[in-house]
């Protein structure tokens, strides 16, 4: 089989390509582009969502009841240690302290959930990206939306505290529908941004853990911020109570209880909770799509 | 068979000077223990801790519409990693692939969810491919029964992790093969599985290859090559050794494995 002579003869491979129309292979496509291939696959995201929701706990006998009894059993240790040991609760009766934790610890955990699984979105699914062809960003914001379905179910034991300590269904209520719109935007961005880094630095799923933690403590997830820093610098206490994590629990707080009312918040929250959200699902979306081709390297 | 296209040969697949460099963590050789690992981050240097394995080194070659190219080589040759880096699923270190559409990649590595169900993966994966949810229902039946996971009961509804490897893989194959693609590679796809899947294989690629431009076929069977392929990529060492008709290579790969 002598190849017989062609007009291409001579042209380099790229010259050839261009010439034939053919494209990069696993080339990044443009934003606009991305976000339409994206839309296209939302029937996986949210199957694989719902998929990882029910395995997650496939193992253990208690099952599906697992998703309820985590969140609780976490509050009840926080409870133990900083309502009763340590009592942290100053300034506030135990019929708000109680329901204040209880949420707080949701909240925060639903913030950090998505953080933690984001960061092995990539890493831990490798197999999956090196075998078939998808919007890589698929992967955290369907282990965001995981979270998300996961707090909804935690959300009933919420409101079962939250009413036992006296607190009833009101139109404040109504508030908990943007809270978590808003925070679910955060938390999806944040995990998309740690999903890059996680993908090149495996490393940060082991050092995530204590950034988090610390992340916990200084957002008053146990305690009341403005009490407790009452003798320290005004900014300082903004600063703390301006930080994304603080502002969603905070939101959620004055959402569910009564007694916490707005003098609890910080000014203009709306709008630094609208801010974070916006700011953190932009950007962290482009992080992560500026490495799309690079994923699955490794 | 490439003769028989009329006019001018028309690429599907360009590789220019393609290296592809795994990186490996933590597998450095040397002692494994913590004040290594920190001696090894103190110490200055670009990629610290990291091993890198070069898995294939410079690799050209232009394949045309309507060619059926085999690729052979012993094991962990690059054959696999190359297919991948066209399907654009591991990125090339340097150097470009160019591509008409979208390759698809038939393995039988296509790594499932292990804790899920077969029927949850057979979902998931025809979702990932980009199959609307209408297409993944009408198709669910067919991908089952192909690979035969339920012929000795009702094993489709239980976790992947109780599967044979043999099942798993047949349920593997049988998701990806139940999509029609434009430029197919075969990752040795025929091996798993018994006589009769393989039989069921062998007849879903020669239909999948009527409808595809181009078909990369990497197999250690010289036989199902031959049968199958009309030009052959012979890699050794990530490097392309040999690159021609299906004969010509398979006399020299023979000679050198001493058959």
């Amino acid at each position: 089989m002598s190849a017989p002579p062609s007009p291409d003869e001579g042209l380099t491979a790229a010259q050839l390509a261009a010439k034939y129309g053919l494209a990069v292979s696993g080339a990044r496509p443009p934003v606009r582009e991305y976000v339409r291939q994206l839309w296209g696959r939302r029937h996986f995201i949210l199957a694989f969502s719902r998929a990882k929701l029910t395995a997650q706990y496939s193992q253990a006998k208690l099952g599906q009841l697992w998703q309820v009894a985590t969140p609780l059993l976490n509050a009840f240790v926080y409870f133990m240690i900083f309502g009763v040991l340590l009592n942290a609760s100053r300034g506030m009766s135990k019929d708000v302290y109680i329901p204040f934790l209880v949420t707080g610890v949701f909240v925060f955990t639903f913030t950090q959930s998505s953080v933690m699984s984001g960061v092995r979105a990539i890493s831990g699914n490798l197999g999956l990206v090196r075998a078939l062809h998808f919007p890589r960003a698929s992967l955290p914001i369907s282990f965001a939306l995981q979270q998300l379905q996961q707090l909804l179910s935690s959300m009933l034991v919420l409101f079962a505290v939250v009413i036992g300590f006296g607190s009833y269904p009101d139109a404040s209520w109504l508030l908990i529908v943007p809270v978590l719109v808003l925070q679910f935007c955060f938390n999806t961005g944040l995990a998309l941004m740690f999903a890059r880094a996680g993908a090149k630095t495996p490393d940060l799923a082991q050092l995530m853990p204590f950034v988090m933690r610390t992340w916990m403590y200084a957002s008053g997830v146990m305690f009341s911020i403005p009490v407790f820093l009452a003798d320290k610098p005004q900014w300082v206490a903004n600063v703390l109570q301006w930080n994304p994590a603080a502002i969603y629990m905070d939101l959620m707080r004055f959402a569910l209880i009564d007694q916490y009312g707005a003098e609890n918040l910080p000014e203009h929250v709306w709008a630094v909770a609208g801010g974070w959200a916006l700011l953190f699902a932009v950007g962290g979306f482009l992080y992560f799509w500026k490495a799309e081709e690079r994923y699955g390297r490794g | 068979m490439a003769d028989q296209v009329p006019g001018p040969r028309i690429p599907t697949v360009i590789a220019d000077d393609v290296h592809i460099v795994y990186r490996v963590n933590g597998a450095k050789s040397g002692k494994g223990s913590a004040t290594a690992a920190l001696s090894r981050i103190l110490k200055r240097g670009e990629e610290r801790g990291v091993r890198k394995v070069h898995a294939v080194r410079g690799v050209s070659f232009t394949a045309y519409r309507g060619e059926a190219i085999g690729l052979i080589g012993s094991n962990g040759s690059g054959k696999s990693t190359l297919l991948r880096a066209i399907a654009g699923l591991l990125p090339p270190e340097s150097g470009k692939v160019y591509t008409d559409g979208q390759p698809s990649l038939l393995g039988v590595n296509a790594a499932l969810m292990n804790d899920l169900t077969g029927e949850r993966n057979v979902i998931l994966g025809g979702l990932a491919m980009g199959m609307s949810r209408e297409q993944v229902k009408e198709r669910y039946q067919q991908i089952v029964d192909f690979s035969g996971i339920n012929e000795k009961g009702d094993f489709i509804t239980l976790p992947m992790r109780t599967y044979s490897s043999g099942m798993a893989a047949r349920l593997r194959f049988s998701i990806a093969a139940a999509k029609d693609h434009d430029v197919l590679m075969i990752d040795e796809a025929l091996a798993t599985g018994d006589r009769r899947f393989q039989k069921r294989s062998e007849e879903r690629i020669r239909e999948l290859r009527k409808h595809a431009g181009t078909v990369f076929l990497v197999s250690h069977s010289n036989k199902s090559i031959r049968d199958t392929c009309d030009r052959v990529l012979w890699l050794e060492r990530g490097e392309l050794r040999l690159d021609g008709p299906t004969e010509e290579v398979l006399k020299e790969y023979e000679k050198f494995t001493g058959k």
